[in-house]
């Protein structure tokens, strides 16, 4: 376990996300919830890949920006019906800065649908 | 399970019951300990598909709705085979026949209804048997196995039903019926004459206006032989089955003390005369009426279990029924009160050689009825029109040719379910095909067209397949339970309405989206991916200049004023006046896709370029090097205003449409609107500019300008009508934007204007804009005021309130 500061978190608005780049090219998004809550998530719906640091945020949730499919940012999950996870990774709130462990990743058990289809 | 949790007992694990508690886990689950009391021996199942598992077309397992498993899953005691036998109101516990005891804090009672016996000699012979659950269906399928001739008393739905799958079995079947024609109170007599001829075709004899007066022993006594009628006519019969009508089951509730008239006696709260007691289903009286079919039971469900879960908010307030019969290769379908009365008018259509036959109903401009036969690909349609009171005078010429005789796509042109295979498409959105729908809506237990859009996506995206999907559930569920309310909520987060919301906003000149919440109680903290895009627009739209935009409650291309694609990058399309460029824009426009690598450039259906795949961080550079204003594209906002090159070039020009197709975008662009807004503007009749199917639509004739509004090109076309005749271009810039203003102010968020105007009239706009001169000048003071000062959000960003950091992807510190 080894975290990064990644930014304050005044820099996410609240109910809104940012982009962080892993060296190797993956995209993790850093999200913030009305109550200052941050959570951490691949960007990368379980779906057909959409981008979900772009969604609405709301409550623990957050509606992907491409087809509407709702993400749960405390487990990456698909709300029912629809099923689905994507990555999730750790990240905390310590003196005002966000800090992330790119590298925490638990890898998703399913893949999504449109890396499945290739 | 804790133990000081209050206790629901429910008595009857039917389908009004479980659907109940189904509601009551959706809201608040783990609110209560519930025990679940069911006379029969089974899990909760689906009876109105027993007339498919007689027919042989499906079996019991199929028709379970909750297994014992959903029971233990969700905690639920089951007592199958316990019928409650006394409810002690003081002790507050119920005592079933085996004398288990079980107390209770709220109690449901949902305890069906029981067939209606004629009391007429040999009532009790064996051989006579109702129909009513599986025990039953399960006695007449054995029967059908070693006896030949049946009669079925009773012509209605239920008998009909009874009668077809007992003839399916290889019985021979003879229907008596005490009225002159079957089904009389669902059908008019043409229509129950189609229906009888097509049922003698499959084998069926019927008796009409005939009177049981005796059943027959044979020689032992015991068993029945045949059926005596009135006219003296005997009818020889191994097995009669009686589906002459249901009555409540409120012998219970009755002994408890309760209120009994018909059925139990509840209020809009779904409660007995005992506050502690609820009841939903058949054995229930609500304001005087006894539903027996399931989609009010369902509506009741929904009201009871809002109560149960201490929200108290919900009312039910009635119900209009439609029925279907469930007769493979019968189409038939009836709604509403078809039998007219004083003051209505019938719309007929008769084609007696292709088997079909509709009428429809009006009274006071409002479809009140409908009966069709043959072809009920309208039925779900016309019920909702029913529902709502709509207005149907503007479409009173078309009405009979239904929703879907214009402009759907997506579907073949496909409008009957019945006679699709399996392997049609039948959302082209979501390539659902309908044997998945079927699969779906047979292993889920599915009711309603939002269960089914949840569960398979169909009809989920532009909805033009819904007729079809409605269809489907009628074949598969025996009909399409989202019928009930006519009030529809905003969304999950809470029970208002839009116009609810807007009022609420308007009256209490609410600011933000966390006071709206809190003036009207929102069910969640900061809403939902729908809720709050809309109450971000109504603030805006209600309070320009006086209420703050929330960018996190925009949809990311609201947000980030370019349209996400499907791989995460972005479109930029620039506006481009009236679709007229020049060569220092399009050599811009060069520079910047080569600069930034930008892969496609496409000339839209809009009359102008779309920049496909720009990357996120190259936005503001691209926006700024092209030098052109927002083209909007990505935003419920007024896109283009299309031209054709009108007077100054074309032969046949009368007006200069450019000019004014210009002067329109320009006095319009940065207008945002509850859905995306077009113009289009065509100097002559031969209308290049395709204006019959914009927001607003305008062409000029030789003495001026006609002016349409509420065209729709889109997922299902529809043809702007005609608003108003003006002369010079001024007039057409006031009229238009006024009545841009009225749909801004008083549209409900997603509604583009075509569905607006069908909501509130057009006769309502023409009435407030055209006819009324003060308050289309005030509209369109309005709309100006609205837009002085609105910022271009690529080239005003900081004023505009656009997050620029997030362009920025985050680096590690
Ligand atoms: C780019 C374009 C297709 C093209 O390559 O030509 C286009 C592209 C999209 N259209 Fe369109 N529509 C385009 C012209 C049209 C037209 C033709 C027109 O405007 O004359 C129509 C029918 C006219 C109408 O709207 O009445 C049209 C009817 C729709 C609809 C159905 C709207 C409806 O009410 O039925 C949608 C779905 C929606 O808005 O919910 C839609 C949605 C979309 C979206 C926004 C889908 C989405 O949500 O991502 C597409 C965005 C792609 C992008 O990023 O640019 N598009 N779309 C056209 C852009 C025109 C422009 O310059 O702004
Ligand atoms: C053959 C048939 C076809 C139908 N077709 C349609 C159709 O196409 N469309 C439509 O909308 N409707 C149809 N219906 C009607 C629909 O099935 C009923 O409206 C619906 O089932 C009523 O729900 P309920 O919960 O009120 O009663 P039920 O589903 O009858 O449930 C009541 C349950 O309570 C139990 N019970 C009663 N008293 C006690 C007691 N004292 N203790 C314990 N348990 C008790 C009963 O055994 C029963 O299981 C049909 C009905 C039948 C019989
Ligand atoms: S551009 Fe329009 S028609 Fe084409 S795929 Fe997208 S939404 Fe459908
Ligand atoms: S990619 Fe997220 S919902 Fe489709």
């Amino acid at each position: 376990m080894s975290y990064i500061a990644i930014c304050k978190l005044e820099d996410i608005p609240s109910l809104g996300a940012r982009r962080y780049r892993r060296d190797d090219g993956k995209v993790i998004a850093v999200f913030r919830n009305a109550e200052d809550k941050v959570f951490a998530l691949q960007d990368k719906c379980p779906h057909k890949g959409g981008p979900l640091s772009q969604g609405i945020v709301f409550g623990e949730s957050v509606a992907c920006p491409l087809h509407n499919w709702c993400i749960g940012l405390d487990d990456g999950k698909a709300a029912a019906p629809d099923e689905g996870m994507t990555e999730k990774f750790s990240v905390r709130v310590a003196d005002g800065l966000v800090e992330l462990d790119p590298w925490s990743g638990v890898s998703a058990p399913m893949v999504c649908q449109a890396e499945a289809a290739e | 399970m804790k133990l000081d949790k209050p206790k629901l007992v429910v008595v009857g694990n039917g389908m009004a019951g479980i659907r109940t508690v189904e509601e009551l886990l959706k809201l608040s689950p783990g609110l209560y300990d519930i025990t679940v009391f069911g006379a029969e021996p089974h899990p909760n199942y689906n009876r109105i598909l027993l007339s498919p598992v007689l027919a042989g077309e499906q079996t019991f397992d199929d028709i379970v709705l909750n297994t014992r498993e959903w029971y233990a899953e969700k905690h639920i005691t089951l007592h199958t085979g316990k019928k409650v036998v006394k409810i002690d109101r003081r002790a507050r516990c119920v005592e079933t026949d085996d004398g288990t005891r079980e107390p209770y804090d709220r109690l449901l009672l949902a305890t069906g209804s029981d067939p209606f016996i004629l009391p007429v000699p040999g009532k009790d012979l064996e051989g006579v048997i109702t129909y009513r659950d599986i025990h039953d269906t399960e006695r007449m399928i054995a029967a059908a196995a070693t006896h030949k001739r049946a009669v079925v008393i009773g012509g209605g739905l239920l008998g009909l039903e009874a009668a077809n799958g007992l003839k399916l079995r290889g019985m021979e079947v003879t229907v008596v019926h005490l009225m002159p024609w079957l089904m009389e109170r669902q059908l008019d007599r043409t229509a129950a004459g189609l229906l009888q001829r097509t049922l003698e075709g499959k084998g069926l004899a019927f008796r009409l206006e005939a009177k049981t007066e005796a059943l027959l022993p044979d020689a032992t006594g015991k068993r029945l032989a045949a059926v005596k009628l009135n006219g003296g006519e005997e009818l020889p019969a191994d097995l009669v089955v009686m589906a002459v009508g249901i009555r409540p089951n409120a012998g219970l509730a009755a002994s408890a003390g309760l209120h009994i008239d018909r059925g139990v006696v509840v209020n809009d709260t779904m409660q007995t005369y005992d506050p502690r007691i609820y009841a939903v289903g058949e054995c229930v009286a609500h304001r005087g009426i006894a539903y027996g079919l399931v989609a009010p039971l369902f509506e009741q469900a929904r009201v009871c279990a809002n109560h149960l879960a201490q929200f108290g908010i919900a009312r039910y307030s009635g119900s209009q029924v439609s029925t279907k019969l469930k007769v493979t290769g019968v189409d038939l379908f009836s709604a509403g009160n078809f039998t007219g009365g004083e003051g209505s008018e019938d719309i007929v259509l008769s084609d007696p050689g292709a088997g079909v036959y509709k009428r429809l109903v009006l009274k006071d401009d409002k479809l009140i009825g409908a009966v069709l036969y043959g072809d009920t690909v309208d039925g779900a349609w016309l019920f909702k029109l029913i529902r709502e009171g709509t207005n149907v005078a503007p479409m009173r010429d078309r009405i009979m040719f239904g929703e879907s005789n214009l402009g759907d796509t997506g579907h073949q042109g496909q409008s009957k379910a019945a006679v699709m295979p399996d392997s049609a498409e039948v959302c082209g959105c979501n390539g659902v095909c309908k044997g998945a729908i079927v699969n779906a809506i047979k292993a889920q237990g599915l009711f309603t067209l939002e269960d089914v859009r949840k569960h398979t996506k169909a009809s989920s995206s532009c909805g033009s397949c819904t007729g079809l999907v409605e269809q489907i559930l009628m074949f598969t569920a025996g009909g399409d339970y989202s019928a009930a309310p006519t009030k529809k909520s905003m969304c999950g987060c809470t029970d208002h309405t839009h116009q609810e919301v807007r009022d609420a906003i308007r009256q209490q000149h609410l600011l933000s989206i966390p006071a709206v919440y809190q003036f009207l109680e929102w069910r969640s903290p900061n809403g939902c991916a729908s809720c709050r895009p809309a109450i971000n627009y109504y603030l805006l739209s209600t309070w320009p200049h006086e209420a703050k935009d929330d960018p996190q409650s925009r949809f990311i291309n609201e947000r980030s004023h370019a349209n996400i694609q499907k791989d995460g990058t972005y479109s930029v399309v620039p506006r481009m006046w009236g679709g007229e460029t020049n060569s220092a824009e399009l050599r811009r426009i060069a520079d910047v896709v080569d600069k930034y690598n930008i892969p496609t450039v496409k000339v839209t259906g809009g009359q102008r370029l779309d920049l496909l795949g720009v990357k996120k961080e190259d936005l503001p550079a691209v926006w700024k090097e092209l030098d052109m204003p927002s083209g909007h594209a990505y935003a419920k906002a007024l896109r283009t205003v299309k031209t054709c090159v009108g007077s100054d070039w074309c032969r046949f020009g009368t007006q200069n449409s450019t000019l004014m197709g210009q002067q329109l975008e320009r006095a319009l662009w940065r207008m945002y609107a509850p859905h995306k807004v077009k113009l289009a503007v065509s100097g002559c009749p031969r209308n290049c500019a395709e204006s019959g199917i914009k927001d607003v639509g305008v062409i000029g004739v030789d003495s001026g300008w006609e002016i349409y509004v509420a065209g729709n090109g889109g997922i299902k076309t529809e043809v702007a009508e005609f608003f108003c005749k003006v002369k010079t271009h001024e007039e057409v810039l006031e009229y238009s934007g006024a009545f841009l203003q009225l749909y801004r102010e008083e549209g409900w968020y997603l509604e583009r204007t075509v569905h607006f105007v069908k909501r509130v009239g057009l006769d309502y706009c023409k009435q407030r804009v055209v006819e009324d001169a003060a308050n289309r000048k005030a509209l369109w003071e309005r709309l100006q005021f609205a837009l002085d000062g609105e910022p271009d959000p690529w080239h005003e960003p900081e004023k505009a309130g656009v997050d620029l950091k997030q362009f920025i992807p985050l680096v590690p510190a």
